[in-house]
C-alpha cells in the first residue's frame, strides 16, 4: 500500500511536538551533528587519507541526495565544485525563498522543526569549512523568520552555534536573512546579489558561479531547505543506509505539496519514486481522489514552473528490466513514479516538488493567463527576452481571457516563448516560458476555440479588430 | 638617446598563447587572453574573438569600458564544441576533423542553445556561428522584444542617425511585429540631474549608464525601480544625478534614452561635421570631436585616447565650448592714434582717464609693421612677454624666439583647482607642460610674474607683450600698466587687460586653429580647426609668424607642418617628432 515515509517530517505533526530546542534535543536533535565531529578520518585503499570533513562529503555524495529546491542537482556534486584553494572564505546560504507557486513544504519544517534545518546547515557548514552560513527567508514569513530567530539563539545558548561548538574548538555563526517579497530572490545568484543588499539581478554564469564566486564573490553553497535537513539523516544513518531509500538516483524521501481539486491538498513525504502520480493524487494516504464527479484534466507536476501533464498521456521511460537492461517502456500519466527520472523522461520536472491537480471544471486559458501573470509581476526585468517576453505573454493572455481573443493566438504566444526560452540570464525564463508552450502545445484547441469565438462575436457585433479596444488591468497600470 | 619624444612604447610582444577557433566557419588563431574593461588579461569573450575575426556580432549592454552585465542577449550566438567521448578524448570526423557538437538547449535537442558572446570565453576547437540562421534568429527575437514596447518617436529624438536600435533593427530586426498589445507607458522627459534628460520609454534598460556611473565614477546614484517591463532608470530618490561626469551616460546611451539638456533639439547629428580637437580646460588634455555647422560650435564629444582620457570627459570641459561664439569676440585689429595719451577701448565705454579714447580699426599689416618698428628700436631688457599656458606649442614657442631676440623676461600664468580621482587634473591650463618644455616659463610657472612687474615700476620695462592673459588680475594693475610705452595684447575675449591694450590683436579659439599641447603627463597632442575664425581674427601662430620674421629677420614657416617641424627640431623635448607622424591620439614625450 502507497504511504508516507515521514524522514524530514517524523516528528514535526506529532502530538506534542514542539519547535523549540529542549523538544528536538529530547527527539534525538543534535545528535547528528555530535556523530557528524566525532567522525574519524578515513584511510583509503590508496594509502591516503580522508579527513572527517572529506568523510562527510563523501558521505552526502555517495547517499545521492539531489536538491529539493528545483532543479535536482546532486548535492554532494555540488559541494565538491567549491574552490577550496582561493584563500577566501565559504559560504553556506540556505535557500527559504520558497516562493514556487504551489509549495509549501520548507514552511513546515521551518514552523515546525526548525532545528533540524540549523543542524543540517551546522553540520553542512562544517564539513564545507564555512564559518558564517545565511538563511535567506522570503519577506512573506514573517513568522518563519521569529522562529528561526529564537532557534538560532536557543542553539546558540546550548552551545550548538557560536564559539567552540560543543567543545570541539569549532566556530560558525548563522544569520536569518528576510527578503522583501519577489519570486527572483529564491534563484540562487538573485538571492546572493539580494543578500549582499542590491537588487536580486541574478548573474550571469560564467563567469558567477556560486561555488566560485557567490557571495561577496567568495566561494558559496545554496541548498534548500529540505536538501541540507537531509544531510543530518545522512549523517545517522550512515550514505549506504540512506540511499535505500527511495530508488536507485532517486535517493530519500521528499515532502511533496499536493494542490488543487483534490479532496486532500496537503504535504505528503514520500519515498522519492515509491509513490505514483496516480497514487498521490487518488490514494486513500494521499490526495484521496478528485473532488466527486470530477474528472481529471491536467497535472502541473513540479510547481508551477514545470510543464503541464495531461491526463490521459502516456510516456516513454527507461526501465531496468530484469536482465539489467535499460529499455524504454510506455508509462502512463498516472503510473508515473513520483522522482527526479521519470518526471524529466515526461518532458517536465519534479522541480519543487509541488503537484497542481486540475480537474474538468478547470478552464486551461484562464490557468495560464492567471500563471503568467504572476510570471510579468515577478520578471525582474534585467535581461530583454524575458523582461518583455514575460509581460508580451500575460498581455495577450489577458487579453484572449477577456473577451478580445483571436484564432491566432495559441500560436503567437508559443512564438513569445519561444524567443524567451533559452536565452536568458536565469531560468525564470524557462519558468515563464514553460508553462505558456506546454499549455499551448497540450490544450490548443482550447485557445483557439476562445480566441476564434471572440473573432466571430467580434465580427457580427461589426467592431473593429481588438488591437485598440480598451481592456482594463494589465496594461492600464503595473501588474 | 637622439631622440627624446617617441610613439607608444612598444616593448617586444611577449608570446602570447593562442587559441585556434572557428568562426563562420574559417579557422583563426586568437589570443587565449585580452584585456578586459581594466585592462587586465582575462580569458578571450566569443565577442572579442569575432571582432579579430572582422565579424559583427551586434550588443546593446556590452562596453569595451565598463564591466560586463550580459543583460541585453543581442550578442546571443550559436556556438558548437569539440564532441568529447567517454574517455573525454577528442572524437573525430571521417576525414579525421574534430567532430563538432553544435550547442542545443538541454531539455529540447532541436533547439539550438545560444551563448552571449560578451561573457562567454572562447575555448579551443570551439566554432561560433555568428551568421548562421539560428544566430539571426535569437537576433531578431531580442528585436523584436526591445521595440515591442519602445515608443519608436525617432522623428523627434535626438540619437536619431546614432541609434543603436534603429541601426540593428534596419540590419538585424524583421520587417513587421507580432505585437498587437498595448504599450507600456514610462515618464518621459524625467529630470534625472542639472544637465541629464531621461525618456524612460526609450531605455532598453542596458545599463550601461548605472555601471559607467558606478564602476567609472564612483557614484551609485543610479539604479534600476520597478519590475520586469516597468523597470526604469532612476537616480536615488531626493538625489539628483550631477557628479561632474553625467554627460558620458548620454554617449554611451544606445538609445536616445538619455539625452544632454545642452544638445537636445539643437542638431540633427548627421548635419554636424566633426573635427579631431582637444579640451582645454584643465592639464588632462581630453581627446575630444567637435561637433559643428556652418562655424557654429554645437557640441563637444570625448574621442576616444586610452593614453589619456580613455572615451570619457568631464561636464565641465565638454560644455566649455559656448564661449567661442560669443557675440563679444574680438574680431578686430585695434589700435590707439598716434600721440593719444588715453588709454585705447574697443568698446565705446569711456578711458579710465576720462577722456574718449581714439581706437581706430587697422589691418593686420599696418598693425604688425608699426609692432614691428617698435620692437626693431627698443633697447634689449625693456621688453617683457606674458604668455599663456592655454596657448599652443607653436605660438609659445615663437613667442620664445621674439623674447630670445628682445631679451625679454618671459612667463605665464599659473591657474590651479581641485583635482578629482578620474579626469579632471588640478592643473587648470591645457599646456603647462608645454609652456615649461619651450622655455616660455620655468617649473614655478608665474613665478617671474614679480620680477616683470617691478620692472615696469622701476621704469625698465617699457613693453609688455600680453597673449591670452588678463594681467590685471595677476600683479598688473590698471595703474602699473598705465607707466608702459607700448602694451600688445592679443586675446579673444575682451577684459580689463585688453581695454587697455595699444595694440589689441585677435586670436583664435583652439577651435578655430591648428596646434599641438603637451598634458601634464607628457602626452604630446594635436588638434585641428574645426570652425572658422570670426571677423579679422586670426591664428596667434599665423601672426606671430610673420612678427618674429619681421623682427628677427628669421625664416617664417607659413604652414603650421613647417613650424611643427622646426620647433620639434629645436626643443630638445620634441627632438626627432613630425607633424605628420603624430597620430590622432599624440606621442609621449619626455618631461
Ligand atoms: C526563478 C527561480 C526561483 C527559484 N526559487 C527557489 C526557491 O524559492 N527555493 C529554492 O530552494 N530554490 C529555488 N530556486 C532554485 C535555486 O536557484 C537553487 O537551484 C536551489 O536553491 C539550490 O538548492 P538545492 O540544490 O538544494 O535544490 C529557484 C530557481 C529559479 C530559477
Ligand atoms: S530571466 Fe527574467 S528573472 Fe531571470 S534575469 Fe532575466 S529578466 Fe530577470
Ligand atoms: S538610459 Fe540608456 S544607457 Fe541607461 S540603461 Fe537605458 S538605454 Fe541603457
Ligand atoms: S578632465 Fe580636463 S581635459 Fe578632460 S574634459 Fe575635463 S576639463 Fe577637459
Ligand atoms: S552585449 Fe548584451 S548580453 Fe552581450
Amino acid at each position: 500500500m502507497p504511504q508516507e515515509h515521514r524522514l524530514i517530517l517524523k516528528h514535526a505533526d506529532s502530538p506534542g511536538y514542539t519547535n523549540d530546542l529542549e523538544c528536538y534535543v529530547r527527539h534525538g536533535g543534535y545528535e547528528a551533528l555530535k556523530k557528524a565531529l566525532a567522525t574519524a578520518p578515513r584511510e583509503l585503499a590508496d594509502g591516503k587519507k580522508m579527513s572527517p570533513q572529506e568523510v562527510i562529503r563523501d558521505e552526502v555524495l555517495k547517499s545521492g541526495l539531489r536538491g529539493r529546491g528545483g532543479a535536482g542537482f546532486s548535492a554532494g556534486l555540488k559541494w565538491s565544485f567549491v574552490d577550496r584553494k582561493s584563500g577566501k572564505p565559504i559560504y553556506l546560504i540556505c535557500n527559504a525563498d520558497e516562493s514556487e507557486p504551489g509549495t509549501f513544504k520548507d514552511r513546515q519544517i521551518i514552523h515546525k522543526d526548525p532545528h533540524q534545518l540549523i543542524e543540517g546547515m551546522i553540520i553542512s557548514c562544517w564539513a564545507n569549512d564555512v564559518k558564517l552560513a545565511y538563511i535567506y527567508i522570503r519577506g512573506e514569513f514573517p513568522e518563519g523568520a521569529r522562529i528561526l530567530n529564537r532557534a538560532l539563539k536557543e542553539a546558540r545558548a546550548k552551545g550548538f552555534l557560536g564559539k567552540n561548538i560543543l567543545g570541539t574548538g569549532l566556530d560558525v555563526e548563522m544569520h536569518v536573512h528576510r527578503g522583501a517579497g519577489a519570486y527572483i530572490c529564491g534563484e540562487e545568484t538573485g538571492l546572493i546579489e539580494s543578500l549582499e543588499g542590491k537588487r536580486p539581478y541574478p548573474r550571469i554564469k560564467p563567469p558567477y558561479f556560486p561555488a566560485v564566486l557567490g557571495l561577496y564573490m567568495c566561494p558559496t553553497i545554496v541548498n534548500n531547505v529540505e536538501t541540507l535537513c537531509h544531510v543530518n539523516h545522512i549523517v545517522t544513518m550512515g550514505s549506504a543506509e540512506y540511499a535505500k531509500l527511495g530508488t536507485p538516483n532517486n535517493t530519500g524521501t521528499r515532502i511533496v505539496s499536493l494542490s488543487g481539486q483534490v479532496k486532500r491538498p496537503g504535504y505528503y513525504e514520500i519515498e522519492v519514486g515509491k509513490v505514483t502520480l496516480g497514487e498521490l493524487i487518488h490514494h486513500e494516504n494521499f490526495g484521496g481522489g478528485l473532488r466527486d464527479g470530477r474528472q481529471l484534466k491536467a497535472i502541473i507536476p513540479g510547481g508551477s514552473s514545470s510543464k503541464i501533464l495531461k491526463a490521459g498521456e502516456v510516456f516513454k521511460v527507461n526501465r531496468k528490466g530484469p536482465d539489467g537492461q535499460m529499455t524504454k517502456v510506455d508509462v502512463a500519466l498516472l503510473d508515473l513514479p513520483y522522482d527526479f527520472d521519470s518526471l524529466q523522461a515526461a518532458g517536465t520536472m519534479s522541480g519543487s516538488s509541488a503537484i497542481i491537480v486540475m480537474d474538468d471544471s478547470t478552464d486551461m486559458v484562464e490557468a495560464l493567463a492567471n500563471l503568467s501573470e504572476f510570471y510579468a509581476h515577478e520578471s525582474c526585468g534585467q535581461c530583454t527576452p524575458c523582461r518583455e517576453g514575460s509581460l508580451w505573454m500575460a498581455k495577450a493572455l489577458h487579453r484572449l481571457t477577456h473577451g478580445h481573443g483571436r484564432k491566432q493566438d495559441a500560436d503567437y504566444l508559443v512564438g513569445i516563448a519561444k524567443n524567451i526560452q533559452g536565452r536568458t540570464i536565469c531560468a525564470f525564463g524557462e519558468a515563464c516560458a514553460w508553462p505558456v508552450l506546454s499549455f499551448v502545445a497540450k490544450f490548443k484547441s482550447e485557445f483557439e476555440a476562445k480566441g476564434a469565438a471572440d473573432e466571430a462575436r467580434a465580427k457580427s457585433s461589426g467592431s473593429m479588430h481588438q488591437r485598440s479596444s480598451p481592456i482594463a488591468g494589465l496594461h492600464a497600470g503595473k501588474i | 638617446m637622439s631622440t627624446a619624444a617617441t610613439t607608444e612604447t612598444k616593448p617586444a610582444p611577449p608570446p602570447v598563447d593562442t587559441i585556434k577557433i572557428k568562426v563562420d566557419g574559417r579557422e583563426i588563431e586568437v589570443p587565449k587572453m585580452m584585456p578586459d574593461w581594466q585592462g587586465n588579461l582575462q580569458p578571450t569573450t566569443m565577442l572579442q574573438a569575432c571582432q579579430l575575426a572582422a565579424k559583427e556580432v551586434p550588443h546593446y549592454c556590452y562596453h569595451p569600458k565598463l564591466p560586463i552585465a550580459g543583460n541585453c542577449r543581442m550578442c546571443l550566438v550559436e556556438f558548437g564544441l569539440p564532441a568529447m567521448g567517454p574517455d573525454r578524448k577528442l572524437l573525430l570526423n571521417e576525414d579525421g576533423t574534430p567532430k563538432i557538437t553544435k550547442q542545443v538547449l538541454p531539455y529540447e535537442p532541436q533547439t539550438p542553445r545560444g551563448a552571449i558572446a560578451c561573457a562567454t570565453p572562447i575555448s579551443p576547437g570551439m566554432e561560433i556561428y555568428p551568421s548562421s540562421p539560428a544566430t539571426k534568429q535569437m537576433r531578431e527575437g531580442i528585436l523584436e522584444s526591445l521595440l515591442i514596447n519602445h515608443p519608436l518617436d525617432c522623428p523627434i529624438c535626438d540619437q536619431a542617425g546614432e541609434c543603436k536600435l534603429q541601426e540593428y533593427s534596419v540590419e538585424h530586426g524583421q520587417a513587421t511585429s507580432r505585437f498587437v498589445e498595448a504599450k507600456v507607458h514610462k515618464p518621459k522627459a524625467v529630470d534625472l540631474g542639472p544637465r541629464i534628460l531621461l525618456d524612460d520609454e526609450r531605455c532598453i534598460l542596458c545599463t550601461r549608464c548605472i555601471r559607467f556611473t558606478k564602476d567609472i565614477v564612483g557614484d551609485d546614484k543610479l539604479g534600476v525601480v520597478n519590475r520586469g517591463s516597468y523597470n526604469s532608470i532612476a537616480a536615488f530618490p531626493g538625489t539628483t544625478f550631477d557628479n561632474n561626469y553625467t554627460l558620458n551616460t548620454v554617449d554611451i546611451c544606445p538609445v536616445g534614452a538619455l539625452t544632454s539638456k545642452d544638445f537636445r533639439f539643437q542638431m540633427r547629428v548627421w548635419f554636424l561635421k566633426e573635427s579631431k580637437s582637444l579640451c582645454t580646460s584643465c592639464g588632462t588634455g581630453c581627446n575630444l570631436t567637435v561637433g559643428s555647422r556652418e562655424d557654429k560650435i554645437y557640441r563637444f564629444e570625448p574621442r576616444e585616447n586610452n593614453a589619456v582620457n580613455g572615451p570619457w570627459m568631464c561636464d565641465a570641459g565638454r560644455l566649455n565650448y559656448k564661449w567661442v561664439g560669443r557675440a563679444d569676440r574680438l574680431t578686430e585689429v585695434l589700435v590707439q592714434d598716434v600721440g593719444q595719451a588715453s588709454r585705447l577701448s574697443h568698446s565705446s565705454e569711456k578711458s579710465k582717464t576720462g577722456a574718449t579714447p581714439v581706437l581706430r580699426k587697422t589691418t593686420w599689416t599696418a598693425a604688425l609693421s608699426e609692432i614691428t618698428e617698435k620692437l626693431k628700436k627698443v633697447p634689449a631688457g625693456s621688453v617683457a612677454i606674458v604668455g599663456s599656458a592655454r596657448q599652443t606649442n607653436e605660438e609659445l614657442f615663437l613667442l620664445g624666439k621674439l623674447a630670445k631676440k628682445l631679451g625679454a623676461l618671459t612667463d605665464s600664468v599659473p591657474r590651479e583647482g581641485e583635482a578629482d580621482k578620474l579626469l579632471v587634473s588640478a592643473d587648470r591650463n591645457p599646456n603647462s607642460t608645454g609652456a615649461r618644455l619651450t622655455g616660455l616659463c620655468f617649473t614655478e610657472m608665474g613665478i617671474h610674474l614679480p620680477k616683470i612687474a617691478d620692472g615696469i615700476k622701476a621704469g625698465k620695462i617699457k613693453t609688455l607683450i600680453v597673449f591670452g592673459e588678463d594681467v590685471t588680475k595677476h600683479g598688473f594693475g590698471p595703474d602699473l600698466l598705465g607707466r608702459l610705452d607700448t602694451l600688445i595684447v592679443s586675446d579673444i575675449l575682451p577684459n580689463a587687460t585688453t581695454r587697455l591694450a595699444h595694440y589689441l590683436l585677435p586670436g583664435c579659439a583652439h577651435a578655430e586653429k591648428r596646434g599641438t599641447f603637451v598634458n601634464v603627463k607628457g602626452r604630446l597632442q594635436k588638434f585641428i580647426k574645426a570652425v572658422e575664425p570670426k571677423g579679422d581674427a586670426r591664428p596667434e601662430w599665423e601672426f606671430l609668424h610673420e612678427l618674429v620674421h619681421h623682427v628677427t629677420g628669421h625664416n617664417g614657416f607659413v604652414s603650421i607642418e613647417g613650424l611643427f617641424n622646426q620647433m620639434a627640431h629645436e626643443v630638445p623635448a620634441f627632438h626627432g617628432l613630425e607633424w605628420a607622424k603624430i597620430g590622432d591620439t599624440g606621442v609621449t614625450v619626455q618631461i
